[in-house]
């Protein structure tokens, strides 16, 4: 199997300058790897540090030491290392993040905020919102809809249109942060449906939930993020 | 006053050498404002300070002087000059394009074809084309040191998009020795072809604004345009009410304060001799004879 | 491998230890960094900071005190802009760059037709055909959302968002490969300000413009920018990421920035 994230040793620590240079230490000695086509689940109580590991992961937060290797493009980059422009190349074709609240830019319209990452990759604009329709559908975001921006939409909705922009796209790596946080049970159960076809298609995940009968029903493995927990 | 008190043609000679320098280097730069030390000279600005200087420094004794203000031999501002030369320079002076030698002229280029040897000295009051857009002088002379000319476009679409043609009709840019845009002076936009491939050497002169221009015989002129709006000559489309000529530029005379007109040609020593040579517009009887009996 | 990623695409604008002093002022100092094709860089900072001056040295209206830049030209080579004559910096910036000031009575000729003003640089190139040039620029005012009928009207009878969008079309007519910004939204009112931003990021990603951005709204290098830099006291503080600095902020004055508190 190959391993597409590799943690070694990577650790976080926030500086707090403006709390007179308090050291606030999130998690360190994070080693764990993830397979293609595995889904690995975070777990611990809140404040352990899960977002933070997937945030790094994402590179939205700096590793302060040790490493993280991601497979892109066949290769494995240093991301904690990587310029700015090379994770801006790996967020493009590698990793996409699934997060719980949908940042979209006003006024454009939700087909359109779904095929975005599609059209990003260079899909032609029509075959984009075709994919991005089925999927919507299969969410249950009626077409008519489609039309709006999502920033009208209800808690649900934004979150399913969100999980639409998150799974859209071919990315070998997913990052999926509550993914089902605000959803009914049938639309939870879509998402697990659409985790396990990313399974099959080899994809490898990592998650943060919540629900525990979701989380059986995808976690190959869970990892306990209390074990990285520093010790101040 | 006496007359004799002067130099001949009334600028001292470190005057004339001056401007002669900036002709000479005009006419080695074509379409180039070269900037001159502009005199006072003894009538306002506005009246031709520019283009009597520049007559004032190339007049030889044995010049033959014809002096025009839109094409008329005889208009004040015509008949000042001519005496103002022949008083203090002692020249010849005609109203005859073929027999003159300088000429000089307010807003218009004489009917009859200049040829090589003759001088050509325009009136020019505001010398720089691209002031239109361009306040700035130091902007305007960098963007006709690097030939940048993009906004002699914007003012003709600007004509366009208001009028829906280009509606200048005088002072119509022109690029001279595919280098540089050059102001015509407010001549109107008929006589523009008569610019290019011209025998004389056409000078001009802006007292005022210091500044003088050239183009040697037998430069390129080109009137700028649009591909889809191409350059067009404009005259009224009618014939010299008093020589019937079909060919020439047209002033409009209202005859009464019953919207009566005539159009008659702006150039009268054009005029005169076709109506010399027998040719006779529908009007040419009455006003015409008056005059040369007169 | 990072080389991998490198690969054939080569910086775009180049900058080596930039400074810029003023006597004993120091406006700017050793500031190096590479632009790439495509990319939008945002350069944050309050005023005094050196932001504008850097923007003015990265641009060619300043010479540095010391230090270089470079542009890639289209024919592919890299050159120290202060080798460019002036008419090839000029042509640069009427054709492969260009500048959207803040106050766009500085980049729009306020008398003359949106039309004319958004066709001037196609003219300045040689577009000799009229009728051309006026669809190219109808095109264009549509793209910025300004209704084609306004398209005779002079820019000092339009709003202050128009005015901008007008700004901004003028500079792309020509699709440049490189546009500098100096607080494009700067004295718009907050409605207005998020239609513009919404327009410049789907124009920035659909022409694939490389950009700098002075801003000292972070919510504008968020939305725009790739890559942010920010500067204090005429020098690079922190760079990286847009969302990475912003999110996870390292130096004690963008910890300030960012939690908008103002310093002392």
């Amino acid at each position: 199997m190959t391993a597409m994230i590799e943690l070694d040793n990577a650790q976080k620590t926030f500086t707090m300058h403006l709390q007179g240079g308090i050291e606030l230490s999130v998690v360190r000695g994070v080693s764990f790897h993830v397979d293609a086509g595995e889904c690995v689940v975070l777990a611990g109580p809140s404040g352990a540090g899960k977002s933070s590991i997937l945030k790094m992961i994402y590179g939205n937060y700096r590793c302060d030491a040790g490493r993280i290797g991601i497979r892109h493009e066949g290769a494995v980059i240093e991301l904690a290392r990587a310029e700015p422009r090379q994770v801006l190349g790996v967020r493009r074709s590698t990793i996409g993040y699934v997060s719980q609240f949908l940042r979209a830019v006003p006024r454009v319209a939700t087909i359109d905020v779904v095929a975005e990452p599609l059209i990003a990759k260079g899909v032609a604009r029509e075959e984009a919102r075709e994919r991005a329709g089925r999927l919507l559908r299969r969410l249950n975001i009626p077409d008519r809809l489609w039309r709006l921006p999502p920033s009208t939409f209800s808690g649900g909705e934004q979150q399913r249109v969100n999980i639409a922009h998150g799974f859209v796209s071919d990315y070998p790596i997913l990052l999926l942060d509550e993914p089902t946080a605000s959803l009914d049970a049938a639309n939870r159960a879509v998402v697990v449906e659409l985790i396990e076809e990313k399974k099959r298609n080899g994809v490898a995940m990592v998650a943060i939930v919540h629900d525990d009968e979701i989380r059986e029903a995808i976690a190959d493995r869970i990892i306990d993020v209390t074990a990285f927990a520093a010790a101040v | 006053m006496n007359a004799t008190a002067y130099n001949f043609a009334y600028l001292d000679e470190q005057t004339k050498r001056m401007i002669r320098r900036a002709i000479l280097k005009a006419i080695a730069i074509p379409g180039y404002q070269v900037p001159f030390a502009s005199r006072e000279m003894p009538m306002p600005y506005g009246w031709g300070t520019g283009g009597v200087q520049v007559t004032a420094a190339i007049l030889g004794p044995d010049d033959v002087l014809k002096v025009i203000d839109q094409g008329s031999d005889d208009t004040t501002n015509a008949i000042s000059i001519r005496k103002f030369f022949a008083k203090t320079a002692g020249v010849a002076t005609t109203t005859s394009t073929e027999q003159a030698s300088v000429i000089q002229t307010r807003h218009r280029i004489p009917e009859a074809p200049l040829r090589a040897g003759q001088v050509l000295v325009y009136q020019v009051p505001i010398p720089e084309p691209l002031r239109f857009l361009e306040p700035r002088e130091t902007e305007t002379r960098r963007m006709h040191a690097l030939g940048e000319y993009g906004l002699m476009h914007v003012k003709l679409y600007e004509d366009i998009a208001r009028f829906g043609h280009i509606a200048t009709s005088y002072a119509y840019p022109v690029k001279v020795n595919a280098r540089y845009v050059m102001d015509p002076s407010p001549t109107p936009k008929f006589d523009n072809p008569k610019m290019d491939d011209c025998p004389a050497l056409q000078l001009f002169g802006a007292g005022r604004e210091k500044r003088i221009y050239a183009i040697p015989p037998h430069t390129k002129v080109v009137s700028l345009d649009f591909e889809d709006h191409p350059f067009s000559r404009y005259r009224f489309d009618a014939p010299c009410a008093l020589c019937g000529a079909d060919d020439s530029y047209l002033d409009e005379i209202v005859t009464d304060d019953r919207g009566s007109r005539m159009f008659v040609c702006s150039d009268t020593d054009y005029c005169e001799g076709r109506q010399a040579a027998g040719h006779r517009g529908t009007e040419s009887a009455a006003p015409h004879k008056e005059r040369v009996h007169g | 491998m990072a080389e991998r990623l490198t690969g054939n695409d080569e910086p775009l604008l180049v900058a080596e230890g930039l400074a810029k002093n003023y006597g004993r002022l120091t406006a700017c100092r050793d500031i190096s960094f590479a632009l790439y094709p495509g990319e939008v860089l945002a350069v944050v900072g309050e005023s005094g900071s050196g932001k504008s001056t850097l923007l003015q040295l990265l641009s060619a209206q300043l010479s540095p005190s010391s230090g270089r830049v470079s542009y890639r030209m289209r024919d592919g080579v890299l050159r120290d802009l202060a080798s460019l004559g002036e008419a090839e910096r000029r042509f640069l910036f009427r054709t492969d760059w260009g500048f959207v000031h803040q106050d766009p009575a500085q980049g729009l000729r306020m008398a003359v037709s949106a039309g004319a003003n958004v066709g001037e640089r196609l003219m300045a190139v040689g577009w000799n055909h009229y009728g051309r040039i006026r669809e190219a620029a109808s095109n264009w005012l549509e793209r910025v959302e300004i209704e084609v009928s306004r398209i005779d009207d002079a820019p000092r009878t339009y709003s202050g968002g128009m005015r901008q969008r007008l700004q901004i079309a003028r500079n792309l007519v020509t699709e440049p490969r490189l546009v500098f910004m100096d607080e494009p939204t700067g004295g718009l009112d907050v409605s207005v300000q998020a239609r513009l931003l919404d327009l410049l990021r789907n124009l920035v990603s659909e022409l694939g413009l490389a950009a700098v951005i002075v801003t000292h709204d972070l919510a504008v290098a968020r939305l725009l920018s790739h890559r942010v830099m920010v500067m204090k006291g005429g020098q690079v503080i922190e760079t990286g990421l847009t969302d990475q600095v912003l999110d996870d902020p390292r130096e004690p004055y963008t910890q300030l920035l960012v939690s908008s508190i103002l310093p002392p």
